[in-house]
């Protein structure tokens, strides 16, 4: 199915298009003339050239050491939760009923967490995990294991971690589901016939046939992981001490905390930048995906 | 075939770790603050409503709610309307640009509310339409109206081209053919568009919290507020996280059926 050329197509994006540039281009333009500045207050500007930009790239400043370190952290912290929340996500899709009520009050449970506000996710962590009132930090105390997420590094890390495989491991199995459910009857009874071993039909049916959604999944858990803020906010605000201060958390601090406008514009273009180029990476991966399967579909 | 053995018992334990932090939270918006404090109990053993009272009966705490849906259906109007007619752009023609659209209104979904809470917060002060759910809801587009026309525009293109045609033989005009033919034969996809707006502005507080000061507070900024100005009321807080969940719970349920294609964003 061929598109045609039809430049008036542009008025019907016209609209979108003017939304988003309102919400999008005119507050990035603001951050492009604040990265450029410094300010005293008294909303006196001066001209600061590409120096913000300097700092933040050279680690041994304050600012290129807090925004390398949270840079790391933020990296370290999404391929974890990726390489936990992918696989357990197909295995969760794959153990869906096949039938009945309980395929949609299985959906709804899943579902449940993804629309839970993200700070009543965190307060929920908070909750749960303290030893003193939650199920989860009394459970562990009294099994013996030393857990406490305000002054332990290594328990704060695990804690985060949990919450965001408890919040977005269901966004992977629905997604892999939605693949899943998109495979014809016919696959499996030809694999039968030809009595191929389970794990061959996952490798040669299944997961050819989630591929196309499992990128579309990793691409958001990817990117939302990466801008995570409020969550670990509101378990842990940042520590102890740093440990576990993401990048945006490290924006909003210096943006909203101390009103360093420059240095925070010029670290939002950085951040921004970052995500742009990974967010490219995955597109044309995905395009070009999408259109080598289509020939196949044909022959088919 | 399909699935993997003992998958009942994966399928349960998942869902028990889903549960159990919820389960927590409800419990002990049930219990009494002395009762959280002393003991830990399994089940509230002298339940109360008097957290959920005090929600309901203090205009501070459900006008929180009230701003809140305020602006989440705004954003959902906004997003869907202007996204339809996008989508089937995208969906049927090609136009100068089309892709590097494409991928730019994908790029702003991507992009980091962290980032834009400050101009955000300087632009609307300068329009006159800081703290107004206008604000938040123009706002929450940069992130729902990409989400729409992606989802969308996976919808439309599952409905075939000669309909289109077959409709303009009849003599329909564009935007009647748009009203009475497309959007019924959509109607599912429209709903999975809406259901993600409103999710994902329902879920959203750092923009919705920095655009706002005093009239229209989100619910999930006073939770913050009211908790640390009163020391720890650990009931009060849960009930009001309750409250929270219940409003997404019901949308899901309403759009259970579509939910797995929904997350797909119409491409399966």
């Amino acid at each position: 199915m061929d598109k045609t050329v039809n430049q008036k197509a542009w008025f019907l994006v016209l609209p979108v298009f003017l939304v988003v540039a309102f919400s999008a281009v005119l507050p990035l333009m603001t951050v492009v003339n604040y990265s450029m500045q410094d300010t005293f207050g008294n909303n006196q500007f001066f001209w600061n050239g590409v120096g913000w930009f300097k700092e933040l790239l050279d680690p041994s400043t304050d600012l290129g050491g807090r925004f390398l370190a949270s840079l790391g952290r933020n990296l370290f912290f999404s391929l974890v939760i990726l390489a936990i929340e992918v696989p357990l996500g197909i295995v969760v899709a794959l153990s869906m009923p096949r039938q009945g009520w309980t395929v949609a009050a299985c959906l709804v449970t899943l579902a449940l967490p993804l629309l839970i506000p993200w700070n009543v996710v965190g307060t929920i962590w908070q909750i749960f995990g303290r030893p003193d009132i939650g199920l989860l930090g009394y459970v562990l105390n009294h099994i013996g294991l030393d857990y406490n997420y305000v002054s332990n590094d290594i328990d704060a890390w695990v804690t985060v971690i949990v919450m965001d495989v408890w919040h977005w491991t269901s966004l992977v199995a629905l997604l892999c589901y939605a693949g899943l459910k998109s495979i014809p009857e016919a696959y499996y009874q030809a694999a039968q016939i030809d009595g191929a071993s389970r794990w061959a039909v996952f490798k040669a049916i299944q997961l050819p046939k989630m591929n196309r959604v499992l990128l579309i999944a990793v691409l958001l858990r990817f990117m939302d992981s990466f801008m995570i803020y409020t969550e670990p906010f509101v378990v842990t605000g940042g520590g102890p001490g740093n440990s576990t201060t993401f990048v945006s958390i490290e924006l909003v601090k210096i943006a909203l905390g101390q009103f360093d406008l420059g240095k925070a514009a010029a670290l939002s273009l950085v951040y921004n930048l970052i995500i742009l180029i990974v967010c490219w990476i995955f597109y044309t991966v995905m395009t070009n995906a999408g259109s080598e399967r289509k020939p196949q579909e044909g022959a088919a | 075939m399909h699935s993997i053995p003992g998958r009942r018992l994966i399928m349960g334990l998942f869902l028990i770790f889903l549960l159990l932090p919820i389960y927590w939270l409800v419990n002990m918006s049930f219990k009494t603050n002395a009762e959280i404090v002393s003991t830990m109990t399994l089940w509230p053993h002298t339940p109360t409503l008097q957290h959920y009272k005090r929600i309901f009966t203090d205009e501070s705490w459900y006008s929180g709610y009230i701003n809140s849906l305020e602006y989440v259906i705004l954003n959902t109007v906004i997003s869907i309307s202007v996204a339809l007619p996008a989508a089937y752009a995208f969906s049927r023609y090609r136009f100068l640009g089309d892709k590097h659209l494409f991928f730019w209104l994908l790029s702003n979904r991507m992009a980091p509310a962290a980032v834009y809470a400050l101009p955000f917060f300087n632009l609307y002060s300068a329009i006159g339409l800081f703290d107004t759910p206008w604000a938040v809801a123009l706002a929450h587009c940069i992130f729902n109206v990409p989400l729409a026309v992606w989802i969308l525009e996976g919808f439309v293109s599952g409905v075939p081209r000669e309909i289109d045609e077959t409709a303009f033989l009849d003599g329909y005009s564009f935007p009647r053919f748009f009203v009475r033919i497309l959007v019924p034969l959509i109607a599912s996809g429209i709903g999975v568009a809406a259901f993600f707006c409103f999710m994902f502005s329902w879920v959203e507080l750092l923009l919705a919290r920095t655009l706002t000061s005093v009239q229209t507070k989100p619910i999930a900024a006073i939770m913050t507020r009211t908790v640390s100005a009163a020391g720890m009321d650990w009931g009060l807080l849960a009930a009001a996280g309750v409250l929270t969940i219940i409003p997404g719970a019901l949308v899901i349920w309403f759009v259970r059926n579509y939910i797995a294609r929904g997350f797909a964003l119409g491409r399966v």
